[in-house]
């Protein structure tokens, strides 16, 4: 086996154009490094999913390369994608199989693992995703959670490098949720790389280290979280009728990025305590009529980003 | 190659056989398959045979092998392509439109060799219908009008084990003819989400090919049909045995299993999965 490679996904210009001449996404270059929880993230019918279906080789791609675990695709999908785990626009199983007759077959065409564990490993990725109680059950008399916990433990039959999840926690109810979100901080930590498809903001603040952010076929943003944080860091925000001596004691007290605007003097905060802002405005002769601290939500960013908002259901 | 994959192939077939002969809706299909022979027994048993009777139809009283070719004649047409075409169309558009296909593609499957797996299960199951047919029909026919000896075509009579061994040959040909029927249909299959579609289509194709058979002012293009020689299945109950009159049959058959598997791969080898 090779190396560790040091991205999990990469891409090129991938870019894919439907015969109706829609460009669904349009010279991406992706860069999931190894061993991130990658949200990637962006409104419904942004090009989420057909990037994921074109990483997964289910879509060819019009142009542009990828590779995934270091190896080219499509090249290499034979010896990647049993290392891969995907959930890809929901789960879909037959529904006149129960649970574990719907892992069996899966398990069935996985030409890198033998039968003679079939039954073990299908018992026990049920196990991890809560559905053991349901194993025999028709998937058609399954919940919608259910569905999306036995899409789930598809992924689990074997240990993967990587997991591809579209929607993962779709349909789940709170407690289903957090279960999905521990399930997935737990393969994470086990070393799993997870891209994770989605569009509700607070899981990838609970759960990514890393964003893509999609927006009409692009991808507009990619960066750690914490960078994108501080991209909307903080800024102290000062209403005064004497603007020019409030953005001086700004500067004097070492806020980087004054600003003028409407009446306001702003700056980054930084590191500066607000209340010792105050006090040298204060002891400047500056008239402070009003001062705050204006922090952008991660929602303001992506809403700036992409001009749409998220937590969008559906 | 390990021991894995060596086994893999066999076990997606298994899986395969599972998918489809584990089916609620494929099991009243083979019922309705297994009836045909069942009423033809009694009808004739409680009504007698007509002077109008085929060859087949009239030996019925006097050797139950008949109700067995009895029914593949009367089979043939309708009820056997409509199984066949409903269990080939659905192969890959069934999945497709399940989404199950993209899990497997993903798991991965290569394409080709699920295609393969595909068009052999395909064939066994075109075997089995075939052979249930045949095979309720000589065990009704056999428990009502008693075996004994086979009178052929040609007007001689042959032993009851000779008899049985040209039933499974007309239902290896027969099997044969209906798996050219499969390639056709999984062509189809590949080109649709949609198996009732697929399924139609499928049928179409092959009513179609009987009507234009039966129009004698089109008789230059008869050989390239896919059911026209699908009756010759007869030449097997003439004395001495001849297989050469099946030839152009068999061709037939090979060939439109070469031109519509390989059309079947062309497409779904090189399609958009977004189902």
């Amino acid at each position: 086996m090779d190396a560790t490679p040091t991205l999990a996904v990469s891409s090129s210009g991938l870019t894919k154009r439907f015969a109706s001449g829609q460009v669904a996404v349009d010279g991406i270059d992706l860069a999931v490094p190894s061993g991130a929880v990658y949200g990637f993230l962006g409104p419904n019918g942004s090009g989420k999913t057909t990037t994921i279906r074109m990483l997964l080789g289910l879509l060819h791609p019009t142009s542009g390369e990828h590779s995934l675990l270091g190896r080219p695709m499509p090249s290499s999908s034979a010896e990647v994608l049993p290392r891969v785990g995907a959930l890809v626009e929901g789960p879909a199983f037959h529904p006149y199989l129960s649970g574990r007759d719907n892992l069996m077959r899966l398990d069935s065409a996985d030409r890198t693992v033998t039968g003679r564990t079939a039954s073990a490993r299908v018992a026990e990725a049920l196990d991890r995703v809560g559905l053991g109680h349901a194993a025999g059950k028709r998937y058609r008399h399954y919940s919608l959670g259910m569905r999306q916990r036995l899409g789930l433990a598809a992924t689990l039959l074997r240990p993967r490098e990587l997991l591809v999840l579209d929607e993962p926690t779709n349909g789940l109810d709170p407690q289903g949720t957090r279960e999905v979100r521990a399930l997935l901080l737990e393969l994470a930590a086990a070393g799993s790389t997870v891209v994770l498809s989605t569009h509700l903001l607070s899981e990838v603040e609970q759960l990514c280290t890393d964003v893509g952010v999609m927006h009409r076929g692009s991808l507009v943003a990619q960066d750690t979280l914490a960078a994108l944080r501080t991209r909307h860091a903080p800024r102290a925000q000062v209403t005064t009728t004497a603007i020019d001596e409030a953005a001086e004691v700004l500067r004097a007290a070492g806020l980087a990025d004054v600003t003028i605007q409407e009446g306001r003097a702003t700056a980054l905060l930084g590191s500066a305590e607000p209340e010792a802002l105050v006090a040298s405005l204060v002891g400047a002769g500056v008239p402070v009529r009003g001062f705050a601290v204006v922090a952008a939500t991660l929602e303001e960013t992506f809403v700036e980003l992409t001009g749409e908002g998220f937590d969008v259901a559906g | 190659m390990s021991r894995a994959e060596r086994g893999a192939g066999v076990r997606l077939l298994r899986s395969e056989l599972r998918l489809i002969f584990g089916r609620r809706r494929n099991w009243v299909g083979a019922l309705v398959l297994a009836s045909v022979p069942i009423l033809i027994a009694v009808a004739i048993r409680t009504a007698g045979s007509s002077s109008g009777d085929s060859f087949v139809f009239g030996q019925i009283t006097d050797n139950g092998l008949f109700v067995a070719l009895a029914a593949l004649t009367v089979e043939l047409p309708f009820f056997l392509p409509i199984a066949v075409a409903a269990i080939s169309a659905d192969a890959v558009a069934g999945e497709a439109n399940l989404g199950t296909l993209r899990y497997l593609l993903v798991t991965p499957v290569d394409r080709t060799r699920l295609l393969v797996v595909k068009m052999t299960a395909i064939a066994i199951f075109a075997a089995v219908a075939v052979l249930l047919v045949a095979g309720v029909g000589a065990a009704v026919g056999l428990a009502i009008f008693g075996g004994g000896d086979v009178l052929t075509i040609s007007g001689t009579t042959l032993g009851f084990g000779a008899g049985l061994l040209r039933l499974l040959l007309v239902s290896g040909y027969l099997t044969l003819c209906l798996v050219a029927l499969g390639a056709v249909g999984l062509f189809v299959s590949t080109l649709t989400e949609q198996p009732i579609a697929a399924t139609i289509a499928t049928l179409v194709v092959t009513l179609a090919s009987q009507i234009l058979d039966a129009l004698s002012q089109l008789s230059v293009i008869h050989p390239y049909l896919l059911t026209h020689y699908w009756t010759d299945f007869g030449e097997l109950l003439r004395d001495p045995l001849t297989l050469a009159p099946l030839g152009p049959g068999v061709l037939c058959a090979l060939a439109y299993i070469a031109v519509f598997g390989t059309a079947a791969w062309a497409r779904f080898t090189t399609a958009d999965v977004s189902a």
